[in-house]
């Protein structure tokens, strides 16, 4: 087994060669929501504009619609309940003034393009911590490099084809463990810590210790082409070249669905971070959804007119919207709005992107042969032609993924590794109850037995997260049809309205009948609305019959249907 | 070009030294914490079973009695005394935190039928099968001294119950008239009667403290007003009703346990329907008492079960039993909130935590709110079905799961019966009537 020793980084000066393209105005990277801020308070809307946070995330609004025929118990509960999430979510939108870091920029002179600016002049510019952040690894004996950030963006894992696996903490070049699995290496994923990592080798799925001993070689997993780690539900999800779509629960071990996609070798995947569906991408232009408990996929859309090569997910911060990338042989890169499954603008690459990748602040880079380009602001609704950085390799880019919460882009290729600086790339405030690269021993201790209590179990993944939370109507009507047939009457019902008979001559005949007649059209209005429901919904099904009559098949056996 | 990369000092991130504690800096934007939903509902899943993993109600059992134990009262000012009465004529005071009986008095010859202690905390009344009503001290009496009482009065009938007022020196009995007296007399100074040979249970309401409510032997609760001479109104049910306790945090909210297997809670205001119907017992129930915050209560019966209710809720949220517990004749709930008494036919007497789950002793600030956390998840998902069914799930004894699913096969078949009834003859003729209406036969005034 070939060992390699001792290696040191290069930091290349490379040489930037791009042609000189129109400057179009770049947008800036903080936006407001003055919706929100209104809704919320005017002080708060003061405060939010003054210091030009980007009021990002909250699900506003949302007031839940109370029942017509609601009782007073049922009113006040949703009253109370609203205004306790008001109170919370206002409290919450006051931290972000608190929040220690900046997101990064990078903007040029007035006749410079930012994309024309090198990696050497921004590592020059900035300070040596952040200029150490640039940084290319020479191996170029193992084949194109496959690579995987852990979760809190200390560790990096890089695998080659050639069978060269490595992981180190890219930050102080610590080198954990280097080994050559002797075999072809087609992925490499971190598992929940640093402590474990899986490898899709030729024929089956290896998991390694961090210090490179196999701890497993899952034999069911054969032939995996790409993998996916979700981290809240403790899945590895993965394809493979036969067709099939795996998951494993690595925290007991056991495969927990596996499903036979029918549709060919299973090349292209990317997960959804927001709702943990896996995307693959097919030869045959069309992207499907799927989730570990349906069989057949959840959605399949077509998206491009040759094959997929590459896509990502993504939910948008400071939007409710959820986001798909995808780039296909036709030379097209197109953007999607998951939610409504709706295109929503497409851009033309003068050769296909062969991996793209999203950042937590929505930056997206497209690797095309030897050359990155990074775009900026892709989310939104108007499209952006010109790239927000680009920079030129040696050799094929087999792999590309953002470290999150840095502003670093990590490539890897036939050449080895090289880490890029993008600026504006990292989310710059994480929260150290979630992930937390500064974490302790202790800490990654508790942290790890308070995720594995909150493990989300794979029944629940599904298209909507938020599921669980909506009200179930039909099994209420369900439940109420029931209760009217056991009891006879419909507890529910209103009671006709029954005037009071009040004194001092007061409650006489005609006064009476005045009386009912101001709340007679309230009852009449409910009957109206009854019948006219009811007509439509017949004039709906004799449309649907006439339809059918006139398109549908007909087939000599028609006469003897009803 | 103007730049710049996003770059911490590790400084302001870990801690300076091993003493301090680590640094946790927060962000609470949403897109960080993905999945609240499927994690909370996982989290509330975890608090219900942890929750039924800590239901451990039972804390003691004060045995020393040598008869069933008929009554049991608390201190007015001590929450570590009680004092209980046994069906031999003896009352015996305990110190609960030790556990141990701290004085035994031989008060009557026969059943000691009620006990209650005035609101000064100095002394108790005690009244029994001997016609006698009998004032105690509390503290007991030197080394050598007799046990004698303060006072004792003889009366002409058995007296079946005794309350005291809240602030005045005044306490009510009942037999087979309810008597208020004064402490200075040994007559009464009023009298009140409705033509009914006895009653079986008293109270004054601790909050309108010249109301007074109590339980007659012909199927009614009788209202009276100290400051009237003749009793206010009375509602008459199906089956006689064994006590009745006063809400005391709702001046006009009075529970009654019936023989019918239920308790109602009554609006003095509307006696002709009650409040609430409170229907999980599979026999009599044979007495309730509020919690001092009003808001829940706990009932003992027959079945030899003690159950705690929510006050507007018509079925239980707990149920408490043991092998060794057998008919439940009394139950108190301490001024505290945190423990439940029950005394039964066994001549023990227990002592049950009022939250099966709750963790005694004092909790520090990180238990306090893990708990209150835990309590509001399970709130929220508690229409959940997998929430629900973990929450709702408590084992019972066999006979009375059998019970239980007799008497529901019973009520089926009734409501089936009337429905066919109805059905079959002139709409109109057999009124629908709602479940709260089908117990109260009148209101008198």
């Amino acid at each position: 087994m070939l060992v390699f020793g001792f290696w040191t980084t290069k930091i290349c000066n490379t040489r930037n060669c791009f042609n000189k393209i129109v400057l179009i105005a770049l947008f800036s990277l903080t936006f407001h929501c003055n919706g929100f801020a209104s809704i919320v308070c005017p002080d708060l809307k003061k405060i939010l504009t003054k210091f030009d946070s980007p009021s990002r995330w909250f699900m506003l609004g949302k007031k839940c619609k109370v029942p017509a025929g609601a009782r007073e118990r049922l009113k006040e509960a949703i009253a109370i309940s609203e205004a306790m999430s008001e109170h919370a979510q206002k409290q919450a939108a006051r931290y972000d003034l608190l929040l220690p870091e900046d997101a990064g920029f990078l903007e040029g002179d007035e006749d410079e393009d930012t994309n024309t600016i090198s990696q050497a002049d921004i590592a020059d510019a900035v300070d040596i911590t952040s200029g150490s952040k640039y940084f290319n690894l020479h191996l170029s004996q193992f084949g194109p490099y496959r690579l995987d950030y852990s979760r809190t963006g200390r560790n990096l894992l890089v695998g080659g084809k050639k069978g060269h696996v490595a992981c180190i903490d890219w930050q102080t070049k610590d080198l954990k463990c280097e080994m050559n699995v002797m075999e072809t290496v087609n992925d490499v994923k971190w598992l929940h810590t640093e402590a474990m990592f899986a490898v899709a080798q030729k024929r089956w799925l290896y998991i390694y210790d961090s210090k490179g001993v196999e701890l497993h070689c899952v034999k069911k997993f054969n032939d995996v082409l790409r993998m996916q780690f979700l981290p809240y539900h403790f899945l590895l999800a993965t394809a493979s070249a036969t067709g099939f779509l795996q998951y494993l629960d690595v925290s007991i071990g056991k495969e927990v669905a596996a499903i036979c996609t029918k549709m060919g070798r299973l090349d292209v995947m990317a997960q959804n971070p927001h709702n943990a569906v896996i995307h693959l991408g097919h030869p045959n232009g069309t992207v499907s959804l799927w989730s570990p408990n349906q069989k057949e996929s959840l959605v399949k859309m077509l998206c491009h007119r040759g094959a997929v090569r590459s896509l990502v997910g993504k939910d948008k911060i400071g939007d409710t919207a959820l986001y798909m990338v995808t780039s296909g042989l036709d030379r097209k890169l197109k953007v999607y709005d998951i939610r409504a499954f709706k295109p929503l603008h497409s851009c033309f690459l003068p050769a296909g992107a062969s991996c793209l990748s999203l950042s937590q602040r929505g930056l997206l880079s497209a690797a095309t042969g030897e050359i990155v380009q990074v775009y900026q602001n892709v989310l939104g609704s108007n499209p952006v032609s010109k790239p927000y950085m680009a920079h030129r390799l040696r050799g094929q880019i087999w792999g590309l993924a953002y470290c999150p919460f840095e502003d670093v882009l990590g490539i890897g290729h036939g050449e080895g590794f090289t880490s890029m600086i993008v600026p504006g790339a990292g989310e710059p405030n994480f929260d150290a109850l979630d992930t937390n690269p500064y974490r302790s021993h202790k800490q990654r201790q508790e942290w790890e037995v308070k995720a594995l209590l909150e493990k989300v179990q794979p029944e629940l993944i599904g298209l909507d997260p938020g599921q669980l939370s909506k009200v179930d109507q039909a099994s209420f009507e369900q439940r109420h049809k029931e209760q009217v047939e056991a009891l006879g009457f419909d507890p529910l019902a209103k009671d006709k309205f029954k005037p009071k008979t009040k004194k001092k001559g007061r409650s006489s005949a005609g006064a009476i009948e005045k009386r009912k007649r101001k709340v007679a059209h309230e009852d009449q209005r409910d009957e109206i609305r009854q019948s006219v429901q009811e007509r439509t919904e017949r004039e709906k099904e004799l449309k649907e019959k006439s339809n059918e009559k006139k398109l549908g098949n007909k087939s000599t056996l028609d006469r003897f249907r009803k | 070009m103007k730049v710049k990369v996003l770059c911490r000092n590790p400084d302001d991130y870990v801690r300076e030294t091993t003493r301090d504690i680590q640094r946790v800096p927060r962000n609470y934007d949403p897109t960080l914490h993905p999945f609240e939903v499927p994690r909370e509902y996982t989290r509330a899943l975890n608090a219900t079973k942890l929750e039924r993993v800590f239901a451990k109600p039972f804390v003691a059992s004060l045995d020393g009695h040598r008869d069933g134990i008929s009554c049991i009262t608390k201190h007015a000012k001590s929450l570590s005394t009680i004092i209980s009465g046994a069906c031999d004529g003896e009352v015996k005071v305990w110190n609960l935190p030790r556990q141990e009986c701290l004085r035994t008095v031989q008060a009557h010859e026969g059943f000691v039928r009620g006990i209650c202690s005035r609101f000064c905390g100095t002394s108790f009344f005690t009244v029994g099968d001997d016609k006698t009503i009998k004032q105690w001290n509390w503290e007991a009496p030197g080394y050598g001294v007799r046990e004698e009482p303060i006072n004792t009065i003889l009366g002409k009938a058995v007296f079946t119950g005794i309350d005291h007022h809240q602030r005045e020196g005044t306490f009510v009995t009942c037999g087979q008239t309810v008597d208020i007296w004064d402490e200075q007399r040994s007559s009464p100074i009023r009298s009140f009667s409705w033509g009914v040979d006895s009653f079986s249970c008293v109270r004054y309401n601790p909050v309108e403290t010249e109301l007074l409510a109590s339980c007659a032997s012909d199927r009614s609760v009788v209202l009276y007003d100290t400051r009237e001479s003749a009793p206010l109104r009375k509602v008459i049910m199906q089956l006689r009703s064994n006590t009745l306790c006063w809400n005391p945090m709702e001046a006009y909210y009075f529970t009654c346990a019936n023989e019918d297997y239920n308790l109602y809670t009554y609006d003095i205001r509307h006696l002709d329907v009650p409040v609430t119907v409170h229907m999980d017992h599979v026999s009599a129930v044979l007495d309730v008492d509020y919690s001092p915050t009003g808001r829940e209560f706990v009932s003992a019966s027959f079945d030899k079960t003690i159950r705690i209710f929510p006050k507007d809720k018509g079925h239980s949220r707990e149920v408490y039993h043991t092998k060794r517990m057998q008919h439940v004749i009394c139950v108190r709930w301490s001024a505290d909130n945190k423990y439940v008494l029950s005394g039964s036919d066994e001549m023990n007497i227990r002592l049950w935590k009022a939250n099966a789950s709750e963790k005694l002793g004092l909790l520090s600030a990180r238990e306090k709110a893990a708990t209150h956390y835990n309590k509001k998840l399970i709130e929220k998902f508690q229409h959940h079905p997998q929430v629900r069914r973990i929450a709702r799930h408590r084992h019972l004894p066999g006979d009375i799961l059998k019970q239980k699913r007799e008497l529901r096969e019973m009520r089926e078949a009734r409501r089936r019966k009337e429905q066919n009834v109805r059905k079959h003859s002139k709409p109109g003729s057999v009124p629908l009537l709602t479940e709260k209406e089908k117990h109260v036969v009148a209101v008198v005034e």
